[in-house]
């Protein structure tokens, strides 16, 4: 039963493609309309032995004993009685249909039901049945079986049915645990406020959403069950009149030095069985998640050739010969793109140049699938691994940094740093402040743990924490949001460098903290010297913070120029669009008239 | 404070926060509640937007979720077309339903993915036992602005945006008088949010509905609402006409939150940060009349 | 973390009452009808009567349960039907035999699935997908029918590996070893393919979290980020798979035990079920839940100690 209950560790909650759709999906696999096939031919095996069966699965022709296949009246041979290994094993296959079917019926109604109510309700209800949940799950299944052969002999039907209670928490741990995920959901919080009661909602709502993972689950569920099944009878314990699968490969197994292929056959057949209903189940699993379709990285020959075929976009350098300087950045007609099949991709950035000066703060803004946090994240190299840099090159202090990957690894964490959106998620919450502060300095500077601890207190006293010493020794989850930001700039100044990349810093911040984190990025900027990139959709942040503005829309930068003439006379359509849509001078609402409302 | 000192809410409020009070038992022997909510007095009048204004953990969801029966009101009242809806049942509380309506921050979150636009419309009305037509969808469709043909799509088709018009909708459906917006722009993107926002004053010209209009921007919150209040761990520190919280704010924290938000021009902000500085210093001198608590 | 493990022992304790209560229930709730069939047919009436009597049958179910409770704090647990010795001093020549196999399982199952499910996650691409592909066959298949296959393959077709046996380690090393190597094969092949899955997944997502991406920018090698970080994070489920599976295991090395006819104490439970020899019975169900508390209670302390968020709530 372990790869039932292990299969509950995630629950995987999407949108849920359902109905015909699904089933085509999953036909429409190789291996899905395999197994189907084989499984239908198993039902039909089983369904039809009283028909089909050549022989009474009993009747015992000595002179066959032990026969081979192919050879006599049994198709498959004899067993060490004498007896028809083809009919025995169709009406074992019947047997086995409906041992599994009381598994499922009884584990699903069970757990199903169980879960949905405790996983809806919650308090104290959801405590009681979530600790029977867990007896019944420590208990070890088949050991449990086989005693109770003391007290129910060799009725496997009510030991199937038994099994079926052990093994209902499988089902109602993932049904709980799905309604729970979706109970938080604020559309089941609008349907209470429409007035909708919990039965309704559990109808529209919770049922939808957890019928294709109970499908799934059942396909591994009548996996084990078959298994289980074989495993009881082949030690005995099932009714020794009726044929069975497990029966079969116990006698044969018996008798391996006698007579070989008989083993074959009853292997065959558990093992077809339960390899096409845990593939199905996997199939069905994806074709469920295929929605929510997920990237995958290309080969690098499709990268080659994607790259090959790029043209460029970018006007001819027209200054490169004009300033003997070289700036500390330069982005050149960088392109980037994500997987939309196996053999190609969709470009999000097209052509995007970039330069940044010492000392300078650019800002990068745009609205959300503009491209900005892309081309900040291929500065440093970090794009998530399925994406891919099409063309371009991204130059620091002249030395392009895309073509030569081992550049870019010494050059990341040591002369360009990065400080992320999201505080509390950018920490490894299993290490302390202080531990994961260490190991990216020590990552980057040759100095004694001593030597680390002692600067990185400075830096965090120096980017406003009241008690470094305290802070150092706190795990992420005990530090605040503001308090994790800071310390998030104090790991990216560890290595000391030139350039930071900071994407969108302060927008998961409350207003009152973004205000001092400006207010520390600007200072420290001047302090240092450094050249920054601030990617944001805030005009607010650029207003405060930056020199020099890049405004992007859908992947190209559309106007780039200093913060002041931007702002004073910003030339693209798209720009002033966005400027306008700032709500600053937004006019006010008219005092309502006292008592126009009653 | 009291509720009227704030100018317009003469005349009987539609809806009327007395006193009110949202704590949590914790968990553990003899830990005392958690009060997330305390002392809150508010009133609303039809046609009106009350803005609550409040940072990370301030409470400010919670009151609009109080409202709606979603979170438990532990002390005080709340009186709603004259009566507590405070300790109503759930199956009471359905009759207001009507009346009392939802839009939420997160659009997608906010529709189930795998429903029909139609279906998603037709909700509340389903709940009422009333069948809903077509011609509603088309209506409320109209009424947000979005396609007539957008009725037969599935919500995990549609844009933040166009997400956030077809909760709009969902919560026009029933005519209610009272919308909880509870940060509806602040998942969208700037331009998109301008658009939202002009489509709620639209809504509100031509209805007459009243909102109380959450969220933790500022500007948003002074560009659509007639009253502010500003929320500080749990209480309202400050009441009063848009122009005032905005223009000449009372408390200190009010103050110092005008002052965070930056200015979408390089000159205005730098003078603001100068304007901030000096506020901080003038505040740290005087500790004892910044206390940040409702005075 | 005394607290912790405290707490935990305290939550283990309440477990092992219930389960032992449930199966002590179940088992006893016929007492002398087992007694009965355990006797035999020729047995008389005076010598059921007896054994009844001596075992306590004609009192309620819940005052047996006391008195077995009772007895397994003194270290008893009673006698076997069949065999007259006490189920301890059975148990005691069985328990090596099991606890290798399954202690050895379990170590090469989670040294096999972390590689696997690392570098799967880490690999991607075309290793990724055979692995994969590979582990979802290997996972359907259960695993005596996985050691009647390679009984089949190494010991009969190719005779490399003894078919049935097993050697105590004292005797001759080697020939343990030997003894051993399907059985336990049988076993892992399962279970390695079921939790190197679940453990990739674990990986897959570990990697994603933004935390990595900013180690990563911060210089820290991608060796440190995948073995000292990611690894970490995805050690909170792995832990939990691999609980589930030493319970599954438990059951699993009943069969395995009797396909190699090793002389452990999966075998001693089938004669005992059969036979109706109830002491014996009781005797397996205690050691099966103490095995099980024990892996999950270390699988737990493992976890607390990895994990900070759940040592300090």
């Amino acid at each position: 039963m372990s790869e039932v209950t292990s299969n509950l560790v995630s629950p995987q909650l999407d949108a849920p493609v359902v109905g015909r759709r699904l089933w085509r999906r999953v036909l429409g696999n190789p291996v899905g309309f395999v197994t189907v096939l084989l499984l239908v031919l198993i039902v039909a095996f089983g369904v039809l032995a009283p028909w089909l069966a050549p022989n009474d699965p009993n009747l015992a022709r000595l002179e066959l004993t032990n026969a081979g296949p192919f050879s006599t009246d049994f198709w498959l041979g004899g067993d060490n009685t004498g007896r028809d290994i083809l009919s025995r094993l169709m009406f074992a296959t019947r047997g086995t249909l409906v041992a599994i079917l009381v598994v499922l019926v009884v584990s699903s109604l069970l757990g199903g039901t169980a879960g949905l109510i405790a996983g809806y309700f919650g308090g104290r209800l959801d405590d009681a049945a979530d600790w029977i949940s867990n007896v019944l799950l420590a208990l070890p299944g088949i050991v449990l079986l086989i005693v109770l052969y003391t007290v129910i002999g060799p009725n496997i039907l009510l030991a199937m049915a038994v099994y079926g209670v052990l093994i209902s928490p499988s089902y109602f741990r993932l049904v709980r645990s799905l309604v729970q995920s979706i109970r938080h959901e604020l559309y089941i919080d609008a349907a209470k406020v429409a007035g909708l009661s919990d039965r309704r909602i559990v109808a529209r709502h919770v049922l939808r959403a957890v019928r294709g993972p109970i499908i799934v689950h059942s396909a591994f569920v009548l996996a084990s069950a078959i298994a289980v099944q074989a495993a009881l009878e082949f030690l005995g314990l099932g009714d020794p009149t009726d044929p069975s699968w497990g029966r079969m490969l116990q006698d044969a197994f018996n008798n391996i030095f006698v007579n070989r292929v008989a083993v074959v056959w009853p292997v065959l057949l558990i093992g077809a069985t339960t390899l096409s209903l845990v593939m199905l189940g996997n199939v069905i699993r994806d074709a469920l998640q295929a929605s929510a379709s997920r990237p995958t990285a290309l080969s690098p020959a499709v990268v080659r050739r994607l790259r090959a075929e790029q043209v460029s976009e970018a006007e001819p350098r027209s200054e490169a010969g004009q300033s003997d300087r070289l700036p500390l950045l330069r982005v050149c007609d960088l392109a980037i793109g994500y997987p939309d099949s196996t053999t190609t991709v969709k470009p999000v950035v097209h052509g995007v140049d970039l330069v940044v000066e010492r000392g300078e703060i650019h800002g990068l803004v745009g609205e959300s699938g503009s491209g900005k946090s892309q081309v900040a994240l291929s500065i440093l190299g970090i794009l998530p691994p399925e994406a891919v840099i099409l063309r371009g090159a991204i130059e620091f202090h002249g030395e392009d940094l895309l073509a030569d990957p081992r550049r870019m690894r010494e050059v990341r964490g040591r002369r360009i740093a990065y400080v992320p959106q999201e505080p509390l998620s950018n920490l490894d919450p299993t290490f302390t402040v202080g531990q994961q502060l260490t190991y990216g300095l020590r990552a980057v500077k040759d100095v004694s743990r001593r030597e680390a601890r002692q600067q990185l207190l400075e830096l965090l006293d120096r980017v406003g924490i009241r008690n470094p010493a305290r802070v150092f020794d706190l795990y992420p989850h005990q530090v605040s949001g503001g308090m994790a930001q800071r310390v998030l700039i104090a790991g990216a100044l560890a290595g000391d460098p030139e350039l930071i990349i900071a994407d969108e810093p302060t927008t998961a911040l409350d207003v009152t903290v973004q205000a001092d984190v400006l207010e520390l990025l600007r200072n420290l900027q001047q302090e240092r010297e450094l050249g920054m990139v601030i990617v944001t959709h805030n005009f607010g942040v650029v207003a405060d913070l930056c020199d020099r503005v890049s405004v992007m829309q859908s992947g190209r930068i559309v106007e780039s120029r200093s913060a002041r003439d931007l702002f004073a006379s910003p030339e693209h359509e798209y720009t002033r669009m966005l400027l306008n849509s700032s709500l600053d001078g937004a006019e006010l609402r008219t005092p309502l008239a006292v008592g126009s409302g009653a | 404070m009291n509720a009227s000192a704030g100018g317009s809410a003469s005349g009987t409020p539609l809806l009327s926060l007395q006193d009110v009070q949202v704590s949590y038992p914790t968990r553990g022997f003899r830990s005392p509640p958690l009060t997330v909510l305390d002392g809150i007095s508010l009133d609303i009048c039809e046609h009106e937007t009350v803005g609550l204004v409040g940072e990370s953990g301030s409470g400010k969801t919670t009151l609009g979720r109080a409202l709606l029966g979603l979170a438990p009101v532990t002390g005080g009242r709340v009186v709603f077309g004259g009566r507590d809806i405070s300790t109503l049942s759930r199956a009471e509380r359905r009759r207001t339903a009507k009346d009392l309506q939802v839009v939420f921050q997160d659009p997608y979150s906010s529709l189930n993915p795998a429903m029909t636009i139609e279906d998603i419309l037709t909700e509340p009305l389903l709940a009422r036992g009333e069948k809903g037509g077509r011609d509603i969808v088309r209506r409320l469709l109209d009424q947000v602005h979005l396609p007539q043909d957008a009725g037969r799509r599935l919500a995990r088709e549609f844009s933040g945006g166009q997400r956030q018009r077809i909760a709009i909708a969902r919560a026009l459906v029933l005519d209610p008088k009272l919308v909880v917006c509870d940060e509806p722009t602040s998942a969208l993107d700037m331009s998109t949010q301008a658009r939202i926002l002009t489509l709620f004053k639209e809504i509100q010209e031509t209805t007459g509905v009243a909102y109380l209009f959450i969220t933790h921007d500022l500007a948003v919150v002074r560009a659509i609402s007639h009253r502010i209040a500003v929320l500080l761990q749990g209480k309202i520190v400050e009441l009063g006409s848009a122009a005032q919280v905005t223009g000449d704010p009372q408390h200190p924290y009010t103050q110092r939150l005008l002052m965070a938000a930056p200015v979408a021009d390089p000159v205005a902000q730098r003078e603001r940060r100068v304007e901030r500085q000096r506020l901080l210093e003038r505040q740290a001198e005087r500790p004892s009349e910044v206390v940040d608590t409702p005075r | 973390m005394l607290m912790f493990i405290g707490r935990k022992l305290a939550a283990g304790l309440v477990l092992f009452i219930a389960v032992t209560f449930v199966t002590f229930l179940l088992v006893f709730s016929n007492g002398e009808e087992s007694v009965r069939n355990n006797l035999g047919e020729l047995a008389t009436e005076d010598q059921i009567a007896q054994r009844v009597n001596e075992l306590n049958l004609d009192q309620p179910v819940l005052v047996q349960y006391v008195k077995w409770l009772g007895s397994l704090l003194t270290g008893s647990l009673g006698r076997s039907f069949n065999s007259g010795e006490t189920v301890t001093s059975i148990l005691a020549t069985r328990i090596p035999v099991t606890l290798s196999i399954i202690f050895l399982a379990l170590l090469v199952t989670s040294v096999l699935s972390i590689a696997v499910g690392v570098v799967s996650a880490v690999k991607g691409g075309w290793v990724d997908r055979s692995l994969q592909f590979l582990a979802g066959g290997a996972a359907a298949l259960p695993s005596f029918l996985v050691a009647i296959a390679l009984t089949f393959l190494f010991a009969i077709a190719l005779p490399i590996f003894p078919a049935t046996g097993y050697v105590p380690f004292g005797e001759d090393p080697g020939r343990w070893a030997t003894s051993l190597v399907l059985p336990i094969a049988a076993l892992v092949i399962h279970m390695v393919a079921n939790s190197a899955q679940q453990f990739r997944g674990a990986m897959v997502d570990a990697l994603k979290q933004d935390y990595i991406r900013t180690l990563r920018s911060r210089g820290v090698p991608e060796r440190a980020v995948v073995l000292r970080h990611a690894l970490r994070n995805a050690a909170a489920p792995g832990l939990t798979i691999l609980s589930v599976q030493t319970i599954g295991l438990v059951g699993g090395a009943v069969l395995i035990e009797q396909i190699f006819a090793l002389p452990g104490v999966g075998q001693f439970t089938i004669r005992a079920a059969i036979a109706g020899d109830l002491p014996s019975v009781m005797g397996v169900v205690v050691f099966g839940t103490l095995l099980v508390l024990v892996v999950n209670i270390l699988a737990d302390v493992v976890n607390a100690w990895i994990n900070p968020r759940v040592r300090l709530s």
